[in-house]
């Protein structure tokens, strides 16, 4: 219990009406872009305002998502860490796979108040857009997924799954052919149809109003969190962690959880090979202040602004930015941002598919290779929540592929 | 010159451009990439634009990321910067080319350049190698109010652009704080050739004419002769971005002068187009 009269700061009243996160986001995109920004910003207002819309929206995510997601004891894991007590928030039993879907619905429904029946999207693992093309099957909608070239190769499994819902997958050449890319070209696609389209960015970044956007609708993952902490344990979790490319399965888990005194927030980042300029996509761990996709967050980039090659195993991650509100919290103490590498976050994988009886995503297993290190450092009665955001199915055999299994040997 | 005014950045700008009006011509300003294939094709390519007759010319400075580019521009900036591109270099030719030409620089780049230089440093160094304004295509103007004020203290054009997305009230307050000229951009997209233009352009620039007092040149989708007559009709001039850039997507050995020579039959047809109004 916190002993100290001074009010505790509060990190949940941001951001403010210029989409300032601190010193942190804003909107940094061409002309041409301004007017639907404001639109979109003015329609979630209102329909933020509106029960009927939160009716409506939490409607699809009890029984077409099928929230709320279970939070679950790992007790094989526990075991195995030694430590403190692991629990799962179950975002990979989620329609889709992952907790992408919280977002989609929400600024599906967002397009069609404004009337808006075209929808663009980028996706890196191909989770966040298997959820907007879900969305746009079950509302009626034309979709268009921008995907990086290689990601197209190493995420098959969502690429055909979008392409069963009807979605128009373009895979994208320019640059690293991988996230970043397909964002650039999302919005370029956007500024030539911004009157009749609406972009459903994936993450909790890009510019105002966004990252808001994205936080409030993925902020079902930690608000359920905390009710079930209360229900089942009888107490807050000492510490909560996350994996963080864009950061929005980490801001839903953590926005409901910032004020609330006592609670340890982890955000755990791609360190990829190394941590040498080019071999990982850690943005808040490496990085520094800079403009990357309409807001002003952390990024790596070279001297002179250019943004940096980035890599992690994890096509989820492998993003050279963060949204801004990770790099608020980041500056204000209030999360701590490490990083796991690429061959922790596959051990995880083995360890979590092995003990656990869960494939979960290469991203979620960064978040996982912490959780586990850490908690073996922590008693037996304290408690962890790792926010277990995705299934590893789409990874499956990228990681059969690298851990040289051939058909053969797995039925051997 | 008669004008006892201090020699400014933004003058040499504003001078060269009340210039060409007032001679009844259509102002073209030519844009290319600093640096594809090298700064000093670049140079050149500065040089015979000018005789040529262009007003100005935009100086792209490459980017790794510029969402409101079209492929031709993007794959520039991408050979520019895999030729090991550096603002440093950019700098160097900006210098190198105002004190040998007559014809006003202006600088197009992304605000997250900018802002990893520092902007007070960055707008300085600017005005330091000659570049007489800034066109920050990624900034609108609730972002802007610190480069502006940087802008202002170097003399330099803080030049800003209006779409056809843009509100009239927003349009209006765009109009009146851009300095140097106006960008009018013809069209909601990225840049890029365009076979016809929008019929509403003529009314809209003709609408922002009554919004400012500064020159208006029209960008995006503008690459042949009889769009600078049509878009010459109501606006201060023209800016020709992709087409010209097009010919430098084959530089190599003797394809050097080819392309030189196209820059300049290109930019002498559409200067010459604004000249017979």
């Amino acid at each position: 219990m916190a002993t100290s009269t001074a009010p505790h700061r509060s990190y949940s009243q941001v951001p403010d009406p210029l989409g300032r996160f601190g010193d942190y986001g804003g909107r940094y995109v061409p002309e041409t872009l301004s007017a639907a920004l404001d639109e979109l910003e003015q329609a979630y207002t209102e329909a933020a305002a509106d029960p009927a819309f939160q009716q409506e929206l939490d409607d699809l995510l009890c029984r077409f998502v099928g929230r709320e997601t279970p939070l679950l004891f790992a007790d094989r894991l526990t075991e195995y860490a030694g430590g403190a007590r692991i629990y799962f928030k179950r975002e990979d039993l989620s329609h889709t796979g992952a907790h992408k879907i919280n977002n989609t619905l929400g600024q599906g429904l967002l397009a069609l108040r404004m009337g808006k029946r075209r929808i663009i999207a980028e996706t890196g693992a191909g989770q966040h857009g298997v959820a907007t093309a879900t969305a746009c099957a079950r509302f009626g909608l034309e979709c268009v997924v921008y995907m990086g070239a290689e990601d197209v190769r190493r995420q098959a499994p969502n690429v055909r799954n979008m392409r069963l819902m009807g979605a128009e997958v373009r895979p994208v050449e320019s640059g690293s052919r991988t996230l970043r890319d397909a964002i650039n070209d999302a919005m370029r696609d956007w500024m030539g149809s911004v009157e009749t389209s609406h972009y459903i960015i994936g993450s909790v970044v890009g510019p105002h109003p966004f990252p808001k956007i994205v936080r409030d609708f993925q902020s079902v993952i930690g608000r359920e969190t905390v009710a079930q902490c209360e229900r089942d344990l009888g107490r807050m979790p000492d510490m909560v962690v996350a994996c963080v490319g864009g950061g929005s399965n980490a801001a839903g888990m953590f926005y409901p959880f910032v004020d609330v005194e006592g609670v340890r927030l982890v955000g755990v980042e791609a360190g990829g090979r190394s941590a040498q300029a080019g071999s990982h996509a850690a943005s808040l761990s490496h990085g520094q202040p800079g403009v990357l996709h309409g807001s002003l967050s952390y990024v790596l980039q070279n001297p002179d602004g250019q943004t940096s090659d980035v890599h992690s195993v994890s096509a989820g991650l492998d993003y050279p930015g963060v949204g801004p509100e990770h790099a608020y919290w980041h500056d204000a103490g209030r999360v701590d941002y490490t990083s796991v590498t690429d061959a922790e976050a596959l051990d995880a994988f083995d360890l979590v598919a092995r003990k656990e009886g869960i494939l979960p995503a290469l991203e979620t297993s960064h978040a996982l290779a912490w959780t586990v290190r850490e908690a073996a450092s922590m008693p037996p009665e304290a408690v962890v929540v790792v926010c277990l955001s995705g299934r590893g199915d789409k990874d499956a055999a990228e990681i059969a592929r690298l851990r040289g299994f051939s058909e053969e040997l797995t039925h051997g | 010159m008669v004008d006892t005014a201090v020699d400014t950045p933004i003058t040499k700008l504003t001078a060269a451009l009340a210039a060409r009006r007032q001679a009844g011509e259509v102002v073209v300003a030519p844009f290319l990439t600093a640096g594809d294939p090298d700064l000093d094709f670049t140079f050149q390519a500065l040089k015979v634009a000018q005789q040529a007759g262009a007003t100005l010319c935009e100086l792209g400075v490459p980017y790794s990321d510029p969402i409101a580019d079209g492929p031709v521009i993007q794959a520039s900036y991408t050979r520019a910067l895999n030729a090991g591109g550096t603002l440093e270099g950019v700098f160097g030719l900006a210098a190198r080319a105002s004190e040998q030409l007559t014809m006003p620089l202006v600088a197009m780049t992304s605000y997250s350049i900018i802002f990893r230089r520092g902007i007070d440093r960055f707008v300085g160094e600017a005005a330091a190698v000659g570049l007489t304004g800034l066109i920050v295509p990624d900034l609108p103007i609730e972002e802007s109010s610190l480069l502006a004020k940087a802008c202002r203290q170097a003399d330099v054009a803080l030049v800003r652009l209006v779409t056809p997305t843009t509100p009239p009230e927003r349009a209006a307050r765009i109009a009146a704080e851009s300095t140097g000229f106006l960008y009018c951009v013809s069209v909601a997209g990225v840049t890029g050739e365009r076979v016809s233009l929008p019929q509403q352009l003529k009314d809209r620039v003709r609408w922002l004419k009554e919004q400012t007092d500064v020159p208006i040149l029209v960008g995006f989708g503008i690459s042949r002769p009889e769009q600078v007559r049509e878009v010459g009709d109501v606006a201060d001039g023209v800016i020709v971005g992709s087409a010209l850039v097009r010919h430098l997507e084959a530089t190599s050995g003797d394809q050097r002068q080819t392309a030189l020579a196209s820059i300049a039959q290109h930019v002498g047809e559409l200067v010459a187009a604004g000249r017979a109004g």
